[in-house]
């Protein structure tokens, strides 16, 4: 840590002062879901650092009598509520700026909510982040929001990060605990897209590896929270960039005075150095670099400063000068990555305006790709937006504009829309680059193995296959153990949605052993592996519009769990078919279970290894109590009332 | 790369690396250009205080080598300090030559409206928010830049840099526009508007410390010297002109105090202190632990006071 004693004196000071003006800034988001403690760990920053006023520290003890949820005589989440109503349903709800300082860096913290709903308050908060903090509770681990809260963290281009287990008070400061947590974390964390993730276990409340390291986790080797924002880099990315600067104001306040003003993107300007104005593509010298406080000989990332050129060269409010040797891309069509923000969805074809830095155009979204599912990183296909969701989308613009990858500049890669009537801010933009960008894909662990692979979505929306088919695709798992009877149900189920006019298909996971899976064996490792072949296969089908039946034993939660993801929630039934294991072994007709018995086959579900009865079945049928009809009479009924919810 | 010049090309980045106040300066200087292209008819706030100080150096530097491209306005409740009006005629008007405009509520000083027989909430709606709204309508501004800083006071926290005014001037703290990187939404309908606050991150400190590093021309006021003080409520107020009544049995002393805002004399307290230059507010900042609204009796009316007057349209 780095707390320093105050001056005492005005020489001390003038010295403080001195040392402080080469501070630095960080901006970062905290994350977290409701109760996770938060606003605690916020407080905590703000009131250790010396941010909070006395003054300020009466009213709040006044509070945490009042609101407060601690015994402490000051409850540092008070500090953070601002607005009335928030405060008395006791929740944040809206993007909230904090600031602290320690002799190192100034901070700004962007406090964002942890609702669902509220991925758009998210995205805002992140976009001018260079960190996040990712907040999990000890007791309650990765929870579906802390994937959602790393992902978006990832996509806005967060950098860094920093996995904050908290109350680790709660579970006696266990180590094993830690661990456990941290990794599941990092096997999560490492297939997102982001520079660098720091992880350490904490108590906001009692204070232990916020400020200071804490006695109480001695087997901790890492630094505390605090030290961690002090030494994050802060990135020169800007620096090291291409020069970018576009021009947003023309300054003409005598006949022989025309300059440029701006703020300098990314990269260095010199004067002298030729410049391409984009996208005119006129060239000339830069003659001088004007500011307030005299003329520069360059200006770098970040500084406002004013322009003129050798050449009278019409230049307008928007245009982007550059280098000529390391020119961004001028087009009229891009790609980029859509966050939803409005209650009226996205209008493909509709007229919008889009502002990219100081420049703005009329332009429209000629179609939706795809949707990603935050929860579970799944592209879905979709024709539109609605608000709080993320997508990929082919933007048309009215008249070329310069831009570049968000990946590879930020300034230069992002973009709003905006609504022409309303004038509401519709969504957040960021511009992706087909050849370098793939979208993110990690199921079953398997993350695309390079970033040069492209994902060509069909033309075909799922609409005209629906109204083409009739219904849409539906993926039917039908789990158990060998001989519950899922290959006969799933067969006679196939035949009877055949006959009322569906598209439907099999696939059964013995038979796919004799093809697609020929080269895997029944260890647990393969017998996932057959799964995970099972359900992109299903999803396939999907995605081709028909209805697959699929019987698999599907013995642990998490395969199920992550086949589900596969396909997606919303096409997803899972009937369960239950019998005891002796009823099993008596129907079973091929000889497996005694081929398991004599240990021929390694592990065997219901022999050798478990059979976890599922929690989260849509139907459970036990099929030693009913007969066959009776089972499909009742898979019939629930299969309808998926494919017509209102009839 | 050779691991010299890699060396090489970290040094130079580093110096490059803008320091925290160049950062939060380049902002406001983006912001305030921002208004000057997108708006029609933009106006500054300038209450003469350190904030509008700071704003207005700010503007000269984001228009150099022209001058701000809009009018400064100042809502004069007639019942500032002598010296902050001293200070805007001869600094502001004389000496920078900057088209100034101040708005008085004329039917309120008919009507007497004072700090004294009036509560603060009262006075301070029709002399300043009542005032402010009527000028912005006569003068037809569609962006005000005013000096808010988000770490005054909790509920400008969550407040947009751009933050959106509706036809009445409310603010709807429910229903804000996203704000995303450095890109402005900045579309009014005809009658709306926006009020636009480029000091938005900003601290007390840093303002301060921007005051030192820039040597921004002030109000004294800031400074200690020994004025005449009688003391209200715990509140030490000074007597600046005859109009100041005093209680029987009040008789002014002097002490030796400065002011950390600027206001109405009436109601605006001062404080203890040496501190006679702008050093020296630095280090009694960094050294007492009392938060500069703490002298400002508006704000102790009631908890959350600051959210309601801004959804009233006061700033
Ligand atoms: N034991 C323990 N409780 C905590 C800790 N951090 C927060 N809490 C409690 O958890 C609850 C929720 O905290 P809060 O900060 O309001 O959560 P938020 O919803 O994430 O902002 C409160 O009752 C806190 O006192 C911690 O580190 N240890």
């Amino acid at each position: 840590m780095t707390t320093e004693s105050l001056p005492t004196t005005l020489a001390e000071t003038a010295e403080f002062l001195a040392r402080h003006e080469t501070k630095d800034m960080l901006r970062f988001i905290t994350c977290g879901s409701v109760d996770d403690g938060k606003s605690t760990l916020i407080g905590r920053l703000l009131l250790e650092t010396g941010a909070v006023y006395d003054d300020q520290l009466a009213a709040l003890k006044h509070d945490s009598t009042k609101h407060g949820t601690t015994d402490l005589d000051v409850d540092p989440a008070l500090l953070l509520d601002g607005l009335e109503d928030e405060r008395q349903q006791g929740i944040t709800i809206d993007v909230a700026y904090r600031y602290f300082q320690t002799p190192r860096r100034k901070f700004i913290i962007a406090d964002s909510p942890g609702h669902e709903q509220y991925t758009r308050n998210m995205v805002t908060a992140a976009s001018t982040a260079k960190a996040a903090i990712i907040l999990m509770d000890a007791r309650k681990g990765m929870l579906p929001q802390t994937r959602r809260h790393s992902f978006i963290a990832s996509l806005v281009g967060v950098r860094s990060l920093i996995l904050a287990v908290n109350k680790m008070d709660l579970v006696d400061y266990s180590e094993e605990v830690f661990n456990r947590l941290s990794d599941e974390f990092l096997a999560f964390a490492k297939r997102l897209d982001v520079r660098d993730i720091h992880r350490m276990p904490l108590s906001g409340l009692r204070g232990d590896n916020v400020i200071r390291k804490s006695q109480r986790m001695a087997w901790y080797e890492g630094p505390p929270l605090l030290e961690v924002l002090e030494t994050l880099p802060v990135g020169d990315d800007d620096l090291n960039a291409p020069l970018r600067y576009p021009v947003q104001r023309v300054v003409r306040p005598t006949a022989d005075f025309r300059g440029y003003a701006g703020t300098v993107a990314s990269g260095t300007v010199r004067v002298g150095d030729q410049v391409m104005v984009l996208p005119g593509r006129q060239q000339s010298r830069v003659k001088s670099i004007v500011t307030f406080d005299g003329d520069l000989p360059s200006a770098s990332a970040g500084n406002a400063v004013t322009l003129t050129l050798e050449d009278e060269i019409d230049i307008t409010r928007g245009e982007v000068l550059a280098h000529p040797d390391r020119l961004p891309q001028v087009d009229k069509h891009f790609d980029a990555t859509l966050v939803w923000m409005s209650q009226t969805p996205l209008v493909p074809g509709k007229s919008y305006w889009l502002k990219i830095g100081p420049k703005h155009v009329a332009a429209e979204v000629q179609r939706v790709t795809c949707r990603i599912d935050v929860n579970t990183l799944n592209r879905v296909e979709t024709a539109n937006l609605k608000l709080n969701e993320v997508g990929y989308g082919r933007i048309e613009v009215h008249a070329p504009i310069a831009f570049d990858p968000y990946r590879q500049n930020h300034h230069t890669g992002n973009f709003i829309l905006v609504d022409r009537v309303s004038h509401e801010t519709v969504a957040a933009g960021m511009i992706i680059d087909p050849r370098t960008d793939a979208p993110p894909g990690e199921h079953f662990d398997v993350g695309l193995p390079s970033r040069q692979l492209q994902f060509t979505p069909s033309r075909i929306s799922a609409q005209r296959r629906q109204a083409r088919f009739g219904h849409p695709g539906l993926t039917i798992l039908m789990s158990g153990l060998s001989g519950s009877g899922k290959t006969t149900l799933a067969f006679a189920l196939e035949e009877i949605l055949f006959d009322a006019g569906h598209a439907v298909t099999v696939l059964d996971g013995q038979n796919m052993r004799h093809g697609i899976s020929r080269d895997l064996g029944f260890t647990i490792e393969e017998r996932s592996e057959n799964l995970r072949r099972a359900s992109e296969i299903c999803r396939l089908f999907n995605d081709a519009g028909l209805i697959c039946v699929a019987a698999f034993v599907a013995p642990d939660e998490a395969t199920r769990a992550k086949a589900r993801d596969v396909v997606g929630r919303d096409r997803w039934l899972h009937i369960h078919l239950s019998a005891p294991p002796e009823v099993c072994r008596q129907r079973d007709a091929s000889g497996r279970y005694e081929a398991a018995d004599r240990g021929e086959i390694a592990s065997f579900p219901g022999v050798t290894v478990p059979f976890a009865p599922p929690t989260d079945a849509d139907l459970v049928l036990h099929t030693d109590q009913m007969d066959a009809p009776q089972c499909l009479e009742a898979i019939r009924r629930l299969v309808n009332a998926k494919l017509n919810p209102n009839p | 790369m050779s691991p010299v010049a890699d060396l090489a090309a970290a040094n130079e980045s580093v110096t490059r690396r803008m320091t925290h106040l160049r950062q939060l300066e380049a902002e406001g200087i983006h912001i305030m250009r921002e208004v000057a292209e997108v708006f029609e008819n933009p106006v500054l706030l300038y209450s003469i205080g350190k904030d509008s100080s700071v704003m207005l150096h700010l503007a000269r530097k984001a228009f150099y080598p022209e001058k701000p491209p809009f009018p400064l306005m100042h809502i004069d409740s007639t019942w500032e300090f002598r010296e902050m009006i001293d200070f805007r005629e001869r600094y502001v008007r004389e000496e920078l030559g900057l088209d100034l405009i101040v708005e008085i509520n004329e039917e309120g000083v008919r009507s007497g409206i004072n700090p004294f027989d009036y509560s603060s909430r009262v006075y301070t709606d029709i002399m300043r928010t009542q005032t402010l709204k009527a000028a912005l309508d006569k003068h037809r501004f569609d962006a005000a830049l005013g000096g808010g800083r988000r770490d005054e006071e909790r509920s400008r926290a969550k407040e947009r840099i751009f933050s959106f005014r509706d036809r009445n001037h409310r603010w709807d703290p429910k229903n804000q526009r996203p704000e995303l990187w450095d890109v402005y939404n900045t579309w009014v309908h005809r009658g709306e508007s926006i009020r636009v606050f480029p000091l938005s991150n900003w601290t007390e400190l840093d303002v301060w410390q921007y005051i030192l590093l820039e040597k921004i021309p002030l109000v004294p006021l800031y400074l200690a010297a020994p004025r005449p003080i009688v003391e209200r409520n715990g509140d030490w107020i000074m007597v600046d002109d005859e109009r100041m009544r005093l209680e029987p049995g009040e008789v002014p002393q002097m002490r030796k105090v400065r002011f950390r805002t600027l206001g109405c004399y009436p109601v605006t307290g001062a404080v203890a202190s040496d501190a006679d230059s702008v050093l020296g507010i630095v280090h009694e900042l960094l050294t007492t632990r009392w938060s500069e609204r703490q002298g400002r009796a508006i704000d102790r009316d009631e908890e959350a006071a600051m959210e309601r007057k801004k959804r009233e349209g006061y700033f």
